[in-house]
């Protein structure tokens, strides 16, 4: 996944000097990473973005009110693109004659409601197995391992299939099963940059003063491993929101009355002849919004790598002067 | 070599049994099938009998010892639906997947390696950004809208492919190869571009050259097998994602694949069946991973041959 | 003081004419904070049967000329001016097509750190035999020979059965063989040696200074060192052209040179040799760091740390005038930097 910058061959010569974090540059205003971020026309852009979305899901349902569950069928599937049905219904209607933009609006806050508490949980328990997995080594780090293998092993859109037909599937339900299949990818990251940590002086100058294992994990450990889990995060973060609008277009996830865009894809489609739309716009909500987060993925990748980070203390423009070269041989 | 295979087989079969294991219990979690295959009217003494026959009267432990003898004799009972041997019916479902399956990787791969080699060959010109914002897209597109906007599109719109079904020959398959592909395909793009570049920045780059090769010896024959290797990770994790994915497609489509008939089996509480399909699932992604592992070892001979002092 | 120069090397027959004759050769690195001149008009000539060092610290840009001259810099630096002439041929300036074809038959590199300079996942036999099916068009077969052939040459033992193993199973100075191998193997008119035992132990390095001094006479190549050892030019090269900031300072025989240096600059590194001393002695060394090449001063590029600046030192550059029949120096004081014989 790259933005632009990731465009930049990748070794800098010796002769590089990016701006250093001195006491002019602070001035300039904003904190470091607002710096980092704003040389990154891109990432800048997805960022905006991402931020419209997450308050579309916190306030949007609001200001919206029954918009979404008004049902007027005389106005039953009107196209889309004109303002003739009155600005509600730019986006078009559904079968039910409902406003497709409100319906789309409450749909943000369901998906955005599941697909975040699930990165959240597996994260950090994730992260906190891993960690301590790496720590200590011996059994416990094979166990963690094989664990994570297992689940791994297996499909997890399968696995979520049949959990929730199982159990029901409710949101809470979707939320758990999602973080669970997610599990093993904070788990190996952080394992592996817990275990590699051991092997620095630094943790083994803390443990000869008596530092107990919690300490070390967190004081030292984390700070290190945190850069590397944002951006695996925000990665996962993608790929948690497609498992949940598939497992609602399956019919296994969001359900009726509720909303999810998923969910409005798997309700549109025996219109396809008739009313495109009803499909089409919630999957490209999803498509703008997984997009979003993969390039600010990107983007913190760089921005948390001191190596890398030279590549944003620069304005845009500087950069591209600078990489104008169009062959790597 | 083989030696190293070996190894490698048993490690993994340890989660091989687990799953078969989870996949009967939670089977069983999905609660009494007699409900769903008799008609309400059934009386007690047909549902008995129902149960004896199917042996679900049994204790778990025994259904349990029952199942693995059965696994090992690779017979899971009958369809509750049909009546067919489990094992026959997902073996018949199980090609029409692996068809659709190698044939994405197969066409991944290849373009992946092209469009990822020709944008690191060529690194911030025009057509490796377009090239770049199109992988980030195609990555994060998801495969069910892909599917329903290409239908619309091609099928209802413009009439040139089939909607659904395996009938039309070759046109048939685009869509579905198309729909499973495009999440693969650009993932699989930005590691390779970004492999690629690292590998054509690497000091061998430059001994090659100083000795004559010309770009596409060194693209190619150099930094390409260097580049392999996180590639084919990567590869690896999107082969078993494929899973995912034709059950998706295999829904949209009509396809009749084992991904189709796991979701059936599922939703018709036929456990024999679930089983089956699940279990042959997990041995092809057991063999897959395997496969994988032996790549790594031919590719490099680090892999195998440690370094001698 | 002298530096004491205990030479090794065979003295070979030197041809008349230089085969490599570069002129006034600039290379700019485009950096994100503006460019910067890494290597300025810099010239100098090899002749086959001699050793020339590029001599200098780390960072004056002797490896860049070197990778300038084979066509090999990385894509943000480009070479901006000046000639090569590599027999009758012009390389600086020559298509990519003309480069690969005298990469290998007529000019050849050793890389300093041979075990990232071979690809890991090749066996040295495949490595060895590609200037052949390259240049020569070879098959496999014959081009393996070939390659069982040249490790031999160069000393590495049982090449037969090693030539199928993998860079990763040699040690460190068979890896310099096997590099040295590769660059003669379609023997080259010019050598150039990039710091090629820089990485290595004494021992070795010795044996390898041993190999390239005969491959040098075998194939009757010009040899370009490229180091920042002393010690190394003094037993190996001929002629030394010094390098500081991208300039050269100084050319001239080594014995010359060492005896009498004619630039503040060589005579710093000279005296900052530890010969001859007593515990308890200071140790000497140029005092200052050398310029960021961002803010190069006008005038002397050394004029920061040279004893003899002067006025003019700051507004005028000294070009690389003669100062003997077969000396250069870049100073306007040459004579003050050695006056009269130096004593012990």
């Amino acid at each position: 996944m790259s933005t632009q910058l990731d465009l930049v061959p990748v070794k800098p010569t010796t002769a590089i000097v990016g701006e250093a974090d001195t006491a002019a540059a602070k001035k300039r205003g904003g904190s470091k990473w607002m710096r980092l971020l704003a040389n990154d026309h891109v990432a800048t852009a997805a960022a905006v973005v991402l931020g419209l979305i997450f308050l579309t899901a916190i306030f949007g349902p609001m200001l919206v009110g029954g918009l979404a569950t008004h049902i007027d069928l005389d106005n039953s599937n009107q196209a889309p693109f004109t303002l003739s049905h009155g600005w509600a219904n730019v986006l078009g209607t559904d079968p039910l004659g409902r406003s497709m933009l409100a319906r789309l609006i409450v749909a943000c806050r369901t998906t955005l409601s599941v697909a975040i508490p699930a990165v959240l949980i597996s994260a950090i328990v994730g992260s906190a197995i891993g960690m301590w997995a790496g720590y200590y080594r011996g059994w416990r780090e094979t166990v963690a391992m094989r664990v994570a293998d297992v689940i791994m092993s297996f499909p997890s859109l399968l696995l979520a299939v049949v959990v929730l037909y199982v159990f029901s599937p409710s949101a809470a339900n979707i939320v758990l099963v999602l973080a669970i299949t997610r599990i093993p990818v904070y788990l190996r990251t952080a394992r592996a940059e817990s275990a590699e940590l051991q092997s620095r002086l630094f943790v083994d100058a803390a443990r000869t003063f008596g530092a107990s294992a919690r300490s070390i994990i967190w004081r030292h450990v984390v700070p290190v491993v945190l850069p590397t889990l944002l951006t695996v995060a925000t990665l996962d973060f993608c790929y948690v929101m497609l498992a949940e609008s598939s497992l609602s277009f399956l019919g296994i996830g969001i359900q009726p009355p509720d909303i999810s865009w998923g969910l409005m894809v798997s309700q549109g489609r025996t219109y396809l002849h008739t009313a495109w739309w009803l499909s089409f716009f919630p999957g490209v909500a999803i498509v703008i919004t997984t997009v979003s987060a993969t390039i600010l993925a990107a983007w913190a990748r760089i921005a948390t790598d001191p190596g890398q980070r030279w590549r944003l203390t620069v304005p845009q423009k500087r950069l591209n002067r600078y990489a104008k070269t169009t062959k790597a041989l | 070599m083989f030696s190293f295979v070996r190894r490698r087989m048993y490690t993994s079969a340890l989660p091989l049994i687990i799953v078969l294991l989870g996949v009967f219990l939670i089977a069983r979690l999905t609660g009494d099938p007699t409900s769903l295959y008799l008609p309400e009217s059934a009386t007690q003494a047909q549902r008995d009998a129902f149960r004896q026959a199917n042996g679900f009267d049994q204790s778990v432990w025994t259904q349990l010892v029952e199942y693995f003898k059965g696994v090992l004799h690779l017979d899971f009972g009958t369809s509750l639906r049909t009546g067919e041997p489990a094992s026959t019916m997902a073996l018949r479902a199980f090609p029409a997947t692996l068809q659709l399956a190698v044939t994405t990787m197969f066409l991944a791969i290849v373009l992946a390696v092209v469009i990822g080699c020709w944008a690191a060959y060529r690194p911030n010109s025009l057509a490796d950004r377009f090239s770049s914002l199109l992988s980030m897209t195609a990555a994060s597109i998801p495969d069910f809208w892909f599917a329903i906007t290409c239908v619309w599109l091609f099928a209802v719109l413009l009439g040139v492919l089939p909607t659904s079904g395996v009938d039309s020959g070759i046109l048939s398959w685009i869509l579905p190869v198309a729909t499973l592909m495009i999440r693969p395909l650009g993932v699989l793009t930005q590691v390779v571009r970004g492999a690629m570049v690292s590998a054509l920045s690497a000091p061998y780059v430059r001994l090659a050259r100083s000795k004559g090769a010309s770009d596409f010896r060194v693209v190619t024959h150099h930094a390409l097998r260097n580049a392999a290797a996180p590639a084919l990770t990567v590869a690896g994790d999107l082969a078993v994602g494929l899973i995912n994915g034709a059950v998706v497609v295999e829904a949209i489509f009509g396809w009749p694949g084992i991904g189709k008939l796991m979701i059936d089996a599922i939703l018709q509480r036929d456990f024999a069946v679930l089983q089956a399909a699940v279990l042959l699932t997990a041995v092809s992604i057991f063999v897959l991973n395997i496969i994988i592992d032996a790549c790594y070892a031919l590719l490099d001979a680090r892999v195998r041959e440690p370094a001698m002092a | 003081m002298t530096a004491v120069i205990d030479r090794k090397a065979p003295i070979d027959q030197v041809d008349a004419d230089p085969v490599l004759d570069v002129d006034g050769m600039t290379v700019d690195i485009r950096t994100i904070t503006g460019t910067v001149r890494a290597v300025n008009e810099v010239s100098f000539q090899a002749r086959r049967g001699e050793t020339l060092a590029l001599l200098g610290e780390s960072g004056c840009g002797k490896s860049m000329t070197a990778t300038a001259l084979v066509g090999l810099l990385e894509p943000v630096a480009d070479v901006v001016g000046g000639t090569a002439m590599l027999g009758d041929v012009e390389i600086l300036n020559a298509d990519r097509k003309k480069r690969r074809e005298i990469a290998g038959t007529e000019l050849a590199i050793v890389f300093q750190d041979a075990l990232t300079a071979l690809n890991p996942l090749y066996t040295v036999g495949t490595q060895l035999a590609e200037p052949f099916r390259i240049h020569h068009g070879m098959g496999a077969k014959e081009a393996k020979a070939k390659a069982v052939e040249l490790m031999a040459r160069v000393g590495i033992p049982q090449p037969e059965t090693r030539v199928n193993s993998y860079p990763h199973q040699f040690s460190g100075g068979m890896r310099q063989r096997l590099l040295i191998a590769m660059a003669v193997a379609l023997n080259p008119s010019v050598l150039i040696a990039d710091e090629p035992t820089t990485a290595l132990d004494v021992t070795v390095q010795a044996q390898i200074m041993a190999l390239l001094r005969d491959l040098r006479t075998e194939y009757r190549m010009a040899v370009v060192l490229i180091t920042h050892d002393l010690a190394l030019v003094a037993e190996e090269a001929d002629r030394v052209a010094v390098m500081y900031a991208g300039n050269i300072v100084e050319t001239g025989s080594v014995a010359e040179v060492f005896a009498k240096p004619k630039h503040p600059y060589t005579k710093g590194l000279l005296n900052s040799v530890p010969v001859n001393a007593r515990r308890g002695d200071e140790l000497k060394s140029i005092g200052g760091s050398p310029p960021d090449l961002h803010a190069i001063p006008e005038g002397c590029v050394y004029q920061a740390r040279c004893p003899l600046a002067r006025d003019i030192c700051a507004t005028k550059r000294p070009t690389l005038d003669s100062v003997g029949a077969t000396r250069k120096a870049a100073c306007h004081f040459p004579e003050e930097v050695s006056p009269g014989r130096e004593e012990d």
